[in-house]
């Protein structure tokens, strides 16, 4: 049986070296690094993200200290690389044109340019930046479930004509599901330039990353994102070795060889992970609730703190309507609940 | 009481917010609007307000200057204006607030270092960003205490509270807001992050400060001088408020801000509108106040930009 895709070509962009190091509490190694991406591009992957989890400008105390500074990461890995390019994320008001600049020096030639799903007037400066540099720049639109198709493609136009090549469809809360990816990345084919791209980063809260990626590739994607044996955020990326697999049975050409990269995702990313990354009842509650797939993490550590439960907590968070790089208001949302719950005290009384 | 008279320049959100400020203000009085855009909603506003407006930018206002006693002036345009509005206004002894990024005269958060410069004779002062003024007292209040090494300030803001000159230009924010945590909050390095949140009904602006410190924080210490400091921003910011905090977590000191407006011009959420025009209108009364007093005198200047290009 052939599939109403077959002979369509996607490329693959693997994230464990940038999503992933949010499972990692962004502590891998350099050595592991290379290890890892000389392997993907032996793979055939032709896109591997290496940076801090948020990004360039991402080493702060909201998002945690990498072991080392993304420049060394990026030179280190870059070196090695034999037909992969190098790609990072670039969250403007977290990371600047200035750091865009050292990543491109260390060797990186593609760049996430990310904002929220609605706020993509943030991105022109950076992303006109990364053009003049001749790098692949693709307008990166996260947590897309919290705007509709025809908000997305109007997001997306405007990234288009600051510059972007690729503009993609970001689920960051694992919340989407078939119909919602289609529509808007129908959305988008409609409205941008045939010659621009269209990508989907999915991550698997729901167990939706495998199937996302195709519907994505339905109305017109030829770029997913996912992470080899799914380490990232929340429940992770969507697997890339399964989501090739299914490329090869449907008759979608990734270019990749499947067989290594089973064997990259069972010798080399399982080893490293230090919790198994699965949809566990806190990334669940992720999906569910269509929260930031990076607060995970996060919110485990805030309930251990103040003795909240995390499902409660990013419930909280969800109600709020928290987006990316809010990471602060968990330990504040985590805090206040805790004080409604009579189990921490003012600091002005504790004062006193 | 003799009031000092005031030319706001910009009639965006931060200048048409600021007269509402200065019209409070028991030392400053709004005279002149200087606008680009003659059908523009901000100066028919000011007009009906009773301003006296131009549509001819800086150069609309200098022929008036001394017939209507110009003495401070607010410059809520850009930064890439400013330096010139500067210059001309500070020729005609007009002291300039500039509320852009340019940052050409010192940088001034009030109850941190204000008196400092109306004891000099500054005839510009910079008001940094609204992050700024919304996290810098606070990580002053830890350095005041012991030495910190590192502080990062994340600000969120209501998306529908930021106009397009902030959104196309972020990495001036970033590092004019970096650059004032260590200058003026006192840390060794200093980060700045901004993330625009546009959730419907719109977030209040939040602030969370973190500082590093050298040695173990003293904890008592540091919660007194923040409890004080936060007093101190209360009396021309009354919607600053902590809601969590200061927490203690090995060298780290974390403290969550909320800075809800007066609700002016735009609505309460755009703490951030408020707290920027609320610290300028402070500064201008501290100038104001000293003038008033015959203790200060201000006198026609090159322009410090002038002065650096030679």
């Amino acid at each position: 049986m052939t599939s109403s895709l077959n002979g369509r070509k996607v490329a693959l962009h693997d994230m464990c070296l940038r999503d992933g190091m949010h499972a990692k509490r962004e502590q891998i190694s350099v050595e592991q690094m290379v290890k890892l991406a000389t392997a993907l591009d032996g793979a055939g992957i032709p896109y591997i993200q290496v940076t801090h989890g948020a990004g360039l400008g991402g080493n702060s105390v909201q998002h945690g200290f990498a072991l080392a500074s993304n420049e060394a990461y990026i030179a280190a890995v870059a070196e090695k690389m034999t037909q992969a390019k190098v790609s990072v994320l670039l969250i403007p008001g977290l990371g600047t044109m200035k750091e865009l600049q050292a990543a491109h020096d260390a060797g990186a030639r593609s760049v996430h340019v990310a904002t929220h799903c609605t706020e993509a007037n943030t991105s022109p400066q950076h992303i006109a930046y990364a053009r003049k540099l001749g790098m692949d720049t693709t307008g990166f639109l996260m947590m897309a479930h919290l705007n509709d198709a025809a908000g997305i493609a109007q997001q997306g136009k405007l990234m288009e004509s600051y510059g972007a090549q690729t503009v993609y469809v970001t689920d960051s809360a694992g919340f989407m599901l078939p119909d919602d990816v289609k529509e808007r990345v129908s959305a988008l084919r409609d409205v941008l330039d045939p010659a621009t791209e269209i990508g989907f980063h999915g991550h698997h809260n729901l167990g939706m990353g495998v199937a996302n990626s195709i519907a994505a590739i339905e109305a017109g994607a030829s770029r997913i994102d996912g992470s080899v044996a799914g380490l990232g955020a929340g429940a992770g990326n969507t697997p890339l070795e399964v989501f090739a697999a299914v490329c090869d049975r449907m008759g979608i050409e990734t270019g990749v060889d499947l067989f290594k990269l089973m064997d990259v995702a069972e010798d080399i990313v399982l080893p490293m992970m230090d919790h198994l990354v699965r949809v566990d009842r806190e990334s669940l509650t992720l999906g569910y609730a269509g929260v930031y797939s990076t607060f995970l993490l996060h919110a485990k550590k805030a309930a251990q703190s103040y003795g909240i439960s995390a499902r409660d907590i990013l419930m909280e968070l969800g109600r709020k309507k928290m987006i990316g790089g809010q990471e602060d208001m968990i330990q504040d949302t985590a805090m206040t609940m805790a004080k409604d719950r009579g189990l921490l005290r003012e600091p002005a009384q504790a004062g006193a | 009481m003799k009031k000092i008279r005031c030319a706001l320049i910009g009639s965006g959100n931060i200048g048409t917010d600021l007269i509402y400020k200065i019209q409070r203000s028991p030392v400053l009085e709004p005279v002149w609007m200087v606008g680009i855009d003659p059908e523009s909603e901000g100066l028919a506003r000011a007009r009906d307000m009773g301003l006296k407006v131009t549509a001819e930018g800086v150069d609309g206002l200098l022929p008036h200057v001394l017939e209507d006693d110009i003495q401070i002036a607010f410059d809520a345009t850009s930064a890439y204006v400013h330096a010139e509005n500067s210059r001309k206004l500070n020729a005609l002894g007009v002291l300039m607030i500039d509320l852009t990024p340019a940052a050409i005269g010192p940088l001034c958060v009030p109850p941190v270092n204000l008196k400092s410069y109306t004891d000099q004779k500054v005839m510009n002062v910079n008001m940094i960003s609204c992050a700024g003024q919304a996290t810098i007292p606070i990580v002053h209040a830890v350095s005041r205490v012991q030495g910190v090494r590192y502080a990062e300030i994340v600000a969120s803001l209501a998306s529908k509270s930021i106009g397009p000159g902030t959104r196309a230009n972020l990495d001036e924010f970033t590092y004019t807001t970096s650059n004032a945590v260590e200058k003026v909050g006192g840390a060794r390095k200093g980060k700045a992050l901004a993330i625009i949140n546009p959730a419907e009904p719109p977030m209040i602006m939040r602030n969370t400060i973190y500082c590093l410190t050298d040695d173990e924080p003293d904890q008592a210490a540091i919660t007194r001088s923040v409890l004080q400091m936060i007093t101190e921003v209360q009396k021309y910011v009354p919607g600053y408020r902590l809601v969590n905090g200061p927490a203690f977590e090995g060298d780290k000191v974390s403290v969550f801000m909320e800075v809800k407006g007066l609700g002016d011009y735009l609505p309460t959420y755009a703490g951030n509108l408020d707290i920027m025009t609320a610290a300028a209108t402070r500064t201008a009364e501290m100038f104001a106040e000293e003038i008033i007093a015959g203790t200060l005198t201000l006198e026609p200047t090159r322009s410090l930009a002038t002065e650096a290009a030679q």
